[in-house]
Parts: structure tokens; sequence; C-alpha cells
């Protein structure tokens, strides 16, 4: 028997990262500004969507839906009539709990990346996997919801951590919840200080303009120069 | 619950690097920040290495503390939360990643990001070349 060690030296992610490039080049070739949308299940991503591509004007917008199975929500964001592709990812390993690089590259034919100036992705619910995988993105989104409770940033830093964006969700639900918003609100600033954040209900429409105004003006801070 | 994710990530880099020999042990650093659970990577790592080239193979983690730096005034601290004295019962204290000195939000992650295949160990039998 003869051991020899053979120094790696490589990040783990190293894989996916190569793969995230080759889709963020194929994003810039095509003009297109993409958001990676992150929450735990039913925090109301879709919903907050919705809302969000509605009269988005002057912004030509499309979707790619992650989701284990069903293509359910991807039927409710066609019905906006915006260009639409569900990605399922049911054979993985019991089915993968989160987009990687590779899934997206696989999908990336069935869209018309030209035509679009703001792809949004929107990832499997999941608070944990998301947020390792980055997927050729300009700016990742976490959706929390109030019903989630004021803990979730200190139990799911790395989540916390890993977006430019926090929308804090069903705010239309507060006064039957016992969620103290302060105290949300300071647990994510100890976690990830100073990162920008909203608040809004999906479901009553409160605070969907800035929300909307963010999306419209992705395109636009991404060719800023930084 | 990312561990799989993970485990599945370092079996493919291993195998990468070993050409199909037999890897008898896989060496890898995994920062504080990575949120990762070491006995459940170790259990998936198990099932997601069965036949391949490093079904059976040891893993050894390297667990490195989380280590932050600011960079505008140039302090250095650990934002893990640590419990105060005679206070451990209340409510978890947060962690710091805001700079303890400037206050300030921007900082730089020293230590505690890892997530980094270190090396390999491989394991071949002696193939005796006898001269006929």
């Amino acid at each position: 028997m003869h051991r020899t060690k053979v120094k790696v030296a490589e990040d783990a992610l190293d894989a996916n990262e190569t793969i995230a490039r080759a889709n963020r080049d194929d994003f810039d070739r095509a003009g297109v500004t993409v958001v990676n949308l992150m929450s735990a299940p039913g925090a109301g991503k879709t919903t907050l969507l919705e809302r969000g591509l509605e009269r988005l004007d002057g912004v030509r917008a499309g979707v790619l839906e992650g989701d284990v199975q069903g293509s359910m929500d991807a039927d409710r964001i066609a019905a906006l009539h915006v260009p639409v592709v569900q990605l399922n990812t049911d054979n993985g390993f019991g089915g993968e709990c989160h987009l990687d690089a590779n899934m997206v590259r696989s999908a990336l034919d069935e869209l018309p990346l030209d035509e679009l100036d703001l792809l949004v992705i929107e990832n499997v619910g999941n608070l944990v996997c998301p947020a390792e995988f980055r997927v050729g993105e300009d700016a990742r989104v976490m959706v929390s919801s109030v019903t989630e409770g004021e803990d979730k940033p200190l139990k799911y830093p790395l989540m916390f951590r890993a977006c430019e964006l926090v929308v804090v969700n069903k705010l239309d639900l507060l006064p039957h919840l016992d969620f103290d918003l302060d105290r949300f609100l300071a647990n994510l600033d100890a976690v990830h200080p100073g990162v920008e954040h909203m608040l809004v209900s999906a479901r009553t429409g409160e605070g969907i303009d800035a929300w909307r105004e963010w999306l419209a003006a992705v395109p636009a801070r991404a060719a800023a120069p930084a | 619950m990312h561990e799989l994710s993970i485990a599945g990530a370092i079996v493919d880099t291993a195998l990468r690097h070993a050409n199909d020999r037999r890897v008898t042990r896989v060496d890898v650093q995994v920062g504080a920040l990575r949120q990762v659970v070491p006995d459940s990577l170790a259990f998936y790592f198990a099932i997601v290495a069965r036949d391949t080239a490093c079904e059976g193979a040891r893993l050894e983690l390297e667990l490195v503390g989380a280590w932050l730096r600011c960079p505008t005034c140039g302090q250095e601290w650990d934002p893990a939360p640590a419990p105060v004295a005679g206070h451990e019962a209340l409510a978890p204290v947060l962690p710091a990643f805001r700079c303890p000195a400037c206050e300030r939000a921007e900082t730089e992650v020293v230590r505690g990001g890892e997530l980094e295949v270190e090396s390999i160990e491989i394991t071949e039998e002696e193939t005796c070349i006898a001269p006929r």
C-alpha cells in the first residue's frame, strides 16, 4: 500500500462559481440584469413578484421559477404575460433544496434573454442552501415575513448576510401577531449592519411602490460603475 | 441542511483531483460563518461518497473560528455572540458584525468564511514490476 498526500487548496464550491461566472457573462452579453429572490417557503416570494411585475413600466422582465415540484408559481407569473420558465429540482437526491449555477444554466436557452432588461430568479424556498450557491446574479433579495418570528436573522445569519435587500412581508398581519418589528430590525442589523430593507404587504399593496421602484432601478444600478 | 450539498461539492472536488485513484482521506477547512454542522457533514459525506473513489474515505474537518476586520479603523474582533456572565439564561446576545470600535457597518471577513478542500490522501496498491 502506498499513500500520497495531494495538495488541493480549492474552495469546495469553486465548480459552482465557475458556472455562475459563465452565466453572468451570458447575462451581460444579452444586457439583462439578474435578481436572485430567496426566502423560506411561504414567505410570499411569488405574490411579491406578481405585485412588483404588474405595472413595471418600461422594464422588460422575465422570470425563472425554481421549485422542487410543480408549476403553480410559473402559471401565476405567466398570467401576467411575463416570459417565465419553470425549473424543477426533484431529480436530485430527494429534490434539491436550492438552485445552483448549473441548473440555471440549463434553463437559459428557454428564455428570450436578448429581449429582457430584468430576469428575476425565484429560488426554492429555503433559508439555508440558496445562500451558498451564486447563480450569476447581480443582486440578491431576501424576503422575510412577519409570521416567521423576529429571531430568524440570528438563526440564519448566512442567508441574511447573503443579500443586498431584505423585504419584510405580510405587514398587514402585525395586529394579529406578537412579532416585535423593532427587535427584528435590531437582529437584522446585528448580523448584516446597514443592509437595505423595506416593509411591505404584498396582500394589501402597502409598500409595494417602493419594491416596484427598486426592481425597476436594478438594471440602471447594475450598469452604474461601482 | 446545506450539509448535503456541501458534502457533494467536497466529494466532487476530491474526485477531480484524484484521477480515478482511491481517496482514503479528505482534509477540509470549515469556517464558523458557514454554519456547517460537522456531524451532519460527515454523515452526508459517507453517503455521497458511496460508489465513488471516495467511498470509505475519512473526512477530517478543521474548524476555523470567525475573525472580522473593520476596513475603516482597522479594529479586529470575534463576532461570535458571547453570553454575559451571570446572564446566560437571558435571550441570546447578538453577534457583532458592526465594528465595536467605530460602529461602521462595512466589515471584512479575515477568517471564518472558509469551505476549502485542503488536501486529499491517495492510497494505491503497490504494483510489482518483476523482471522477466
